[in-house]
């Protein structure tokens, strides 16, 4: 079927080609208007797909980068018009450059919390290699902790100062204040410890020891001072103020007991029956008490005042003294106030009582006064009744008439009738008064209740503050000595550990030295070992050149006989290798030489020790040692025999070598001339291998005695002729071989016996 | 080996012609006796026996180290 294809599409192609228009597979509409248009057909077509094949190739191009490298390697100018098309091509293909971000390195944000021990270390008085902590790390010490950690640390680094007290948690704003104290009696660089800064960290520096125990004296003292100065004002202030509260309460007492005693003559005096003598001395001295009570009161009075203003000067001694803020004293500070409190209460105890009795007093003299103006009021009446009868009506019982003593008596019941009514008016008001006197006694109770409580109260607060106050100062020497105790401890651990460093770099020095000791002896060692060895070495070589000299003597007189030796084979060789020569040359025309056989031999028989000659004079080949070769003369005129049959089979070979190429080859050898001889080139090229040519080379060769040339040019034969030289070459061949060996041979002869010839 | 070309050519030649000869005398034979004194047989059987030695020599030369061994009687 395809064959059937073929055959139509031949035909066609063969009716297309311009016989006869014939209707047929293609559509040749446009034939009649000429070739031309089919073939313009057919360009066109031509074009469509060479554009086809390039755009494709472009957009796959553009789609892989592979493609394109290939495309651009492989076909010339192809990356110019690509480059124009798509733009120069990236280097990476497609892929894209991912480009790594660095993260950005952590920043360091350690806080070691073991600084804070490494730095106890350190600051303890001591040299030892354990501070790693060289550079100490920045202490961001925001919290109170590590203030208060700082705090020791700075402290400790006085290890003698041992009133120091111990940073409690939780007072811290006490262990600031603390601090503050030790600033103020230190004035070093250690004064920006309450601000918790890196800063901190380089101010806190060793301080030499002498230094450091002369603050720390000077501190002492300073405190002792303040100490003495605040204990002394303490009780200067403590026993003003107790004497004038003792004065006051004595001065109060006084009053009180004036008062009472007031009272109670009063109490007499209105109520005792006494004759009027008596009465008017009993006034008299109810008056002298009464003066003398004011009098008690007043000095009562300034008394207390005093008093308070010792008191109040006292207690501001102590605010002053508890500003001070030294430990030793507020014990001192305590004391003074709680002895301040007790006088406070005293006194206002005290104040009490009087005001009860002054009050009671009151009571008795409003009485008094009461009965006095029932008194006169009896005595005007009685008066006015008896107009005639004097004040003094107790001594008038013998003068009263009748109706006197009736009027009296009248009045006297009229006045009890009065009275009565009185009575029940007083009693029907009673329970009013009552009442009204009980709210006010309410009142006034609730007054005295509230005041009383008050008091109470501010004693019962001062009380509790003096009590926390006590127990606070207990548990701060709780403490401080539980610190002094651990500081000890870390003393102790730090003692020990010095003397472990102490002993390890002992150690160390040791090694140390003894390596460079033994150095040190190794070295001398060495060096004394090289200069015997170098004396040694000395001796040797001296010895050694001597016996080499003598050694060079010998060897040069046993040269001597060995190259008188030596020049007499080669002698022998050369004698043997020319008679092998003169062999060769016997030779006549188409009759080869004599056998080389005994020359051979000779030349074998001179050269046993000599591989070389030995090698050579076996490498004769056998044919010229058993039968002799043929001289260069004959094998000339035998070539010119060949030479014609050479030139008649020079067409035949393996495939053209049927009759009719014999033919042919007869015919050409008959019809071609060539040069008899022709120069051969230095380099035969192709055209040269003609074997017309090769024999005109060859003879040319042959002519002038150049037979390795000509049998050269002659190998180059091939085929027929080939086979018809073959005989001759194999001659030339052997011919050739014999004289280069025996040429080879006469050569190393004569270069022996040059060797072997001494220069005179 | 020129020596032997130059036998090879002799034997070839030798054995063609005969051949051409034998072809040629058979022909004439068969040509007067079965033919009627036809040209035909006559030519046919030169062009045989040539045929023959054309093909017999170009088959020698073709094969140069095929060399004729001869038989030697004992004698």
């Amino acid at each position: 079927m395809l064959r059937a294809c073929l055959r139509g599409a031949n035909s066609s192609a063969r009716k297309n080609f311009g016989r006869t228009p014939l209707t047929n597979l293609q559509p040749c509409r446009h034939y009649t208007a000429g070739e031309s248009g089919g073939a313009a057909k057919v360009v066109a077509a031509g074009l469509v797909t060479v554009g086809g094949g390039i755009g494709g190739t472009i957009l796959y191009a553009k789609w892989d980068p592979k493609f394109r490298a290939g495309v651009e390697k492989n076909v010339p100018y192809s990356d110019r018009l690509l480059g124009l098309a798509l733009g120069p091509a990236s280097q990476y293909g497609g892929l894209p450059i991912k480009n790594q971000e660095m993260a950005q390195p952590p920043s360091m944000m350690e806080k070691p919390q073991k600084g804070s021990k490494a730095k106890m270390e350190k600051k303890l008085k001591d040299e030892s290699p354990a501070a790693e902590a060289g550079p100490v790390p920045a202490q961001p010490a925001p919290s109170i902790e590590e203030a208060s950690t700082e705090a020791t640390h700075i402290i400790s680094a006085i290890s003698e100062m041992s009133s120091v007290p111990a940073p409690c948690d939780s007072e811290a704003a006490a262990v600031k204040e603390e601090c503050k104290e030790c600033h103020d009696h230190k004035d070093t660089a250690l004064s920006a410890m309450d601000e918790p800064e890196p800063v901190a960290s380089e101010a806190l520096k060793e301080r030499p020891v002498e230094e450091v125990t002369a603050r720390l004296a000077l501190q002492d003292q300073e405190e002792q001072e303040i100490i003495t100065s605040v204990s002394a004002s303490l009780d200067e202030s403590l026993a003003s103020s107790a004497k004038a509260t003792l004065q006051a309460i004595g001065a109060q007492e006084a009053a009180l007991q004036a008062i009472a005693q007031h009272t109670v003559k009063l109490k007499e005096a209105m109520e005792a029956e006494v004759p009027p003598e008596e009465k008017s001395a009993q006034w008299k001295d109810l008056e002298a008490s009464l003066a003398e009570r004011t009098s008690a009161v007043t000095s009562a009075e300034t008394a207390l005042s005093n008093a308070n203003e010792a008191l109040h000067s006292l207690k501001a001694v102590i605010d002053s003294s508890k500003g001070l803020k030294v430990a030793a004293v507020r014990p001192l500070v305590l004391a003074a106030e709680e002895n301040l409190h007790n006088m406070v209460v005293d006194l206002d105890k005290v104040v009490t009582k009087v005001q009860s009795s002054e009050s009671e007093a009151k009571i008795v003299s409003q009485y008094s006064e009461l009965v006095n103006e029932a008194k006169l009021q009896f005595q005007r009446e009685v008066t006015s009744l008896t107009p005639e009868i004097q004040a003094n009506w107790k001594g008038l019982t013998g003068k009263l008439s009748e109706d006197d003593l009736n009027a009296l008596i009248a009045h006297a019941h009229r006045r009890i009738d009065q009275l009565n009514r009185e009575l029940a008016e007083q009693r029907v008001r009673e329970q009013i008064h009552i009442d009204a006197s009980l709210e006010q006694q309410k009142l006034e109770d609730q007054k005295a209740l509230e005041k009383a409580v008050s008091t109470a109260l501010q004693h019962v607060k001062e009380e509790a503050r003096l009590e926390q106050e006590r127990k606070l100062s207990e548990l701060r020497e709780v403490m401080e000595a539980e610190m002094r105790t651990q500081l000890r401890r870390q003393a102790a651990a730090h003692t020990d550990h010095v003397q472990d460093v102490l002993k390890v770099q002992e150690q160390e020095l040791r090694a140390d030295a003894e390596q460079v000791l033994s150095r040190k002896m190794l070295e001398q060692e060495t060096s004394y070992r090289q200069l015997s060895q170098e004396q040694l070495d000395n001796f040797t070589l001296d010895m050694n050149t001597a016996y080499a000299r003598l050694k060079g003597v010998e060897e040069a007189i046993d040269s001597h006989v060995l190259a008188e030796e030596e020049a007499r084979k080669a002698h022998h060789l050369w004698l043997s290798v020319e008679a092998l020569n003169f062999t060769l040359k016997t030779a006549e025309a188409d009759v080869p030489t004599q056998p080389l056989q005994g020359a051979a031999q000779a030349v074998r028989d001179s050269c046993h020790d000599n591989d070389f000659a030995l090698a050579l004079a076996s490498a004769l080949p056998e044919e010229s040692l058993q039968r002799g070769v043929y001289s260069e003369a004959s094998l000339r005129a035998r070539f010119h025999a060949l030479r014609s049959l050479v030139r008649r089979v020079a067409l035949i070979d393996e495939s053209h070598n049927s009759l009719y190429q014999y033919f042919l080859s007869y015919i050409q050898a008959a019809l071609l001339f060539e040069d008899k001889h022709q120069t051969p080139p230095t380099q035969l090229s192709s055209e040269d291998l003609d074997p017309f040519k090769l024999l005109a080379y060859a003879s040319f060769c042959l002519e002038h005695g150049d037979l390795e040339l000509a049998a050269k040019l002659v190998n180059q034969l091939r085929g027929e002729a080939r086979r018809v030289v073959e005989d001759w070459l194999t001659e030339a061949r052997l011919t050739l071989e014999t004289r280069q060996v025996v040429s080879l041979l006469s050569a190393y002869a004569n270069a022996v016996g040059l060797g072997t010839t001494q220069a005179p | 080996m020129a020596d032997l070309h130059g036998r090879k050519w002799d034997r070839c030649l030798a054995d063609t012609a005969v051949k051409t000869v034998t072809g040629l005398g058979l022909g004439v034979l068969f040509s007067v006796v079965l033919f009627k004194r036809r040209t035909w047989p006559v030519s046919l059987g030169s062009g045989l026996g040539l045929g023959m030695g054309y093909a017999n020599c170009q088959h020698d030369l073709r094969s140069p180290y095929l060399v004729h061994g001869s038989m030697v009687k004992d004698q």
